[in-house]
């Protein structure tokens, strides 16, 4: 309760700084437009006013400085101003009736949301699949391990634009599985590391007395070194579909792709309109939240079953 | 096709080798723990030069780790103007400023058990969203040179800094905290011989975590707007005008710039914690 309390403050006075500097980001783009308008300006010229200080703008036409908290092409827009378009691009096309239509955020979501999750399920094998195989066995311990590591500090961005050019030149028709590669590829190393210390987490001594049993090596994994790893997985799980969603989104920006919310802020970016990239920035903000809660509740439901849970 | 065979058998024989190095005894040694990944990566480049060539395909597509590494010889200065604009001028200012923030910012919030607790569960979060897309916006708000690179650098690894710090300053328990108290230590002197050194391996895998994203933020800004220079520039033209070799000549300075970035943060992580056990070995 405390906790929650704490952080309402917070959220609270992030909303009350972001109203606070919505007025000096605005000031210059408020008065170009008053001044179009045919009000009283000072300075009255827009050149003359570049050489003057925000804040001596804002002393001097404090009369326009609310202008600012409703422009239509906004440097900065207000939360409120957010809101609205997320509700106009979100619930509103529900209500139409047209939840898929072209200029919904829903729609565009969507499409992210299946590239994260082909990313994610992708990302995860692979992780999964290469921990199994470096506790396994020493030699792709040694090989596999620094390259893992190395790869993730290649920033992917750079390799983006390649991926999505051979994919093409291989004949894979549109831009979803290129995405899910790259999201895969920043997916798969947090699932990778907490798998490899997951599966080795198993005490020495219970690993005997499994010998004592007589069990094969496959019964070992499946009955002591997978079981003792689901905590380890989830954990990891949670910040690889983050990454995966994060992934998503880089493949989708620097690309020319035409839909998605990557690709949402790409064309509001072009097109000039501040609004359209806050709600899509938004969206993924929100899809982030709802995937890794759904995890986090996945998870307390397997552990509990397991009888693992806290 | 005596490329592919070439490749093929390079490869059997490399693995065989490692396998028989890993197994050796001297498999612990600190030669062979470096020689077996490394073989391992030359093996993957001649793979790669093998089907390459084997199969023929255009280097307009995928050119061939030689062809790379030719134009990578031939255009030394346009690399080194890109890398001097993108990662010092962008990636490292919006890394010193962003983390130096993050760090006061830390420092600050810690004094308040209230802040401490509503700040941790939002930064966690928003460490979590893909905050490059906030690039165009902050392209649009400082212009198109360096500087817009910077913040967008700035924003983007100032979270998971802050999360780790605020977290590693927590890390020394109340009996450390009383030894200090029955010392009579101040405050200062608390936070400097006490709480920031236990929080150096939590602030260290802050750093680590934003070397990448550094990097990653510097050049995704640059495909939204950059003057005629710059990694992210140079790797989007590129694609567009078929200089294919020059772009993977750029990614492989990009790659090396993210290791060494990584590597350098990681080693000062060696000297400043080495009494962690972590990095006792």
């Amino acid at each position: 309760m405390k906790q929650f309390f704490a952080v309402l403050t917070v959220l609270l006075a992030i909303v009350v700084l972001w109203y606070v500097a919505v007025g000096p980001m605005n000031i210059r783009t408020s008065l170009d437009q008053a001044e179009r308008a045919g009000e009283a300006v000072t300075p009255e010229a827009s050149r003359d006013r570049q050489q003057v200080s925000v804040w001596i703008l804002m002393a001097q036409n404090s009369g326009h400085i609310i202008r600012g908290y409703d422009l239509d092409r906004p440097r900065l827009p207000t939360p409120v101003q957010v809101g609205e378009e997320l509700w106009k691009t979100t619930g509103e096309m529900v209500i139409k009736g047209r939840p898929m239509s072209k200029r919904s955020l829903i729609y565009h979501g969507w499409i992210t949301l299946q590239s994260t999750l082909w990313g994610f399920v992708l990302g995860t094998a692979v992780g999964i699949l290469g921990a199994v195989a470096i506790v396994y066995s020493r030699v792709v311990d040694m090989s596999l391990m620094p390259w893992a590591i190395i790869s993730q500090t290649v920033p992917i961005v750079a390799l983006a634009p390649m991926i999505i050019v051979l994919s093409s030149q291989l004949g894979i028709e549109g831009r979803g599985v290129p995405k899910a590669i790259i999201s895969a590829y920043l997916c798969y190393f947090p699932v990778l590391v907490g798998m490899v210390k997951g599966l080795r987490s198993p005490a020495v001594s219970q690993l005997d007395l499994l010998k004592t049993y007589n069990a094969t090596g496959l019964q070992a994994f499946l009955k002591l070194r997978l079981p003792s790893s689901v905590p380890y997985l989830f954990t990891s799980l949670k910040v690889g579909i983050a990454a995966a969603l994060v992934g998503t989104i880089v493949g989708e920006l620097p690309t020319g792709a035409i839909s998605g919310l990557g690709a949402r802020i790409l064309i509001g970016d072009q097109f000039g309109t501040p609004l359209a990239i806050w709600a899509a920035l938004f969206a993924a903000a929100i899809l982030a939240g709802v995937l890794v809660t759904l995890l986090d509740i996945v998870q307390r439901l397997t552990l509990k079953r397991m009888g693992m849970g806290t | 096709m005596s490329w592919l065979i070439f490749a093929l058998i390079f490869w059997a024989g490399a693995w065989a080798l490692n396998v028989w190095l890993a197994r050796s005894i001297y498999h612990d040694s600190r030669g062979i723990r470096v020689f077996v990944p490394v073989l391992f990566g030359v093996t993957l480049l001649i793979l790669w030069e093998g089907l390459v060539r084997g199969f023929n395909v255009s280097p307009v597509i995928l050119p061939p780790p030689s062809m790379v590494a030719q134009t990578f010889a031939n255009s030394t200065d346009i690399l080194w103007q890109d890398f001097k604009q993108t990662v010092f001028k962008g990636a490292l200012t919006g890394f010193a400023i962003g983390s130096s923030a993050a760090f006061l910012t830390a420092i600050l919030i810690d004094r308040s058990l209230f802040l401490t607790r509503g700040l941790l569960p939002i930064g966690n979060f928003v460490a979590a969203l893909p905050i490059v897309g906030i690039a165009p916006i902050l392209v649009s708000w400082f212009g198109f040179d360096w500087q817009s690179k910077a913040a967008v650098v700035v924003v983007m690894v100032f979270f998971p800094i802050l999360v780790n710090t605020v977290q590693g300053l927590r890390e020394a328990d109340a009996m450390q905290r009383d030894l200090m108290r029955t010392y009579a230590a101040s405050y200062m002197q608390t936070l400097i011989k006490l709480r920031l050194p236990a929080a150096m391996p939590f602030i260290f895998n802050g750093l680590k975590i934003a070397t990448t994203l550094a990097l990653i933020g510097a050049i995704v800004a640059e495909y939204f707007g950059s003057p005629t220079r710059g990694m992210g520039f140079r790797i989007s033209t590129g694609v567009g005008s078929l200089s294919i070799d020059l772009v993977w000549a750029e990614i492989a300075v990009a790659a090396m710039a993210g290791t060494l970035f990584y590597a350098l943060v990681a080693m000062l992580e060696k000297a400043v914690t080495f009494w962690h056990p972590s990095q006792r070995g």
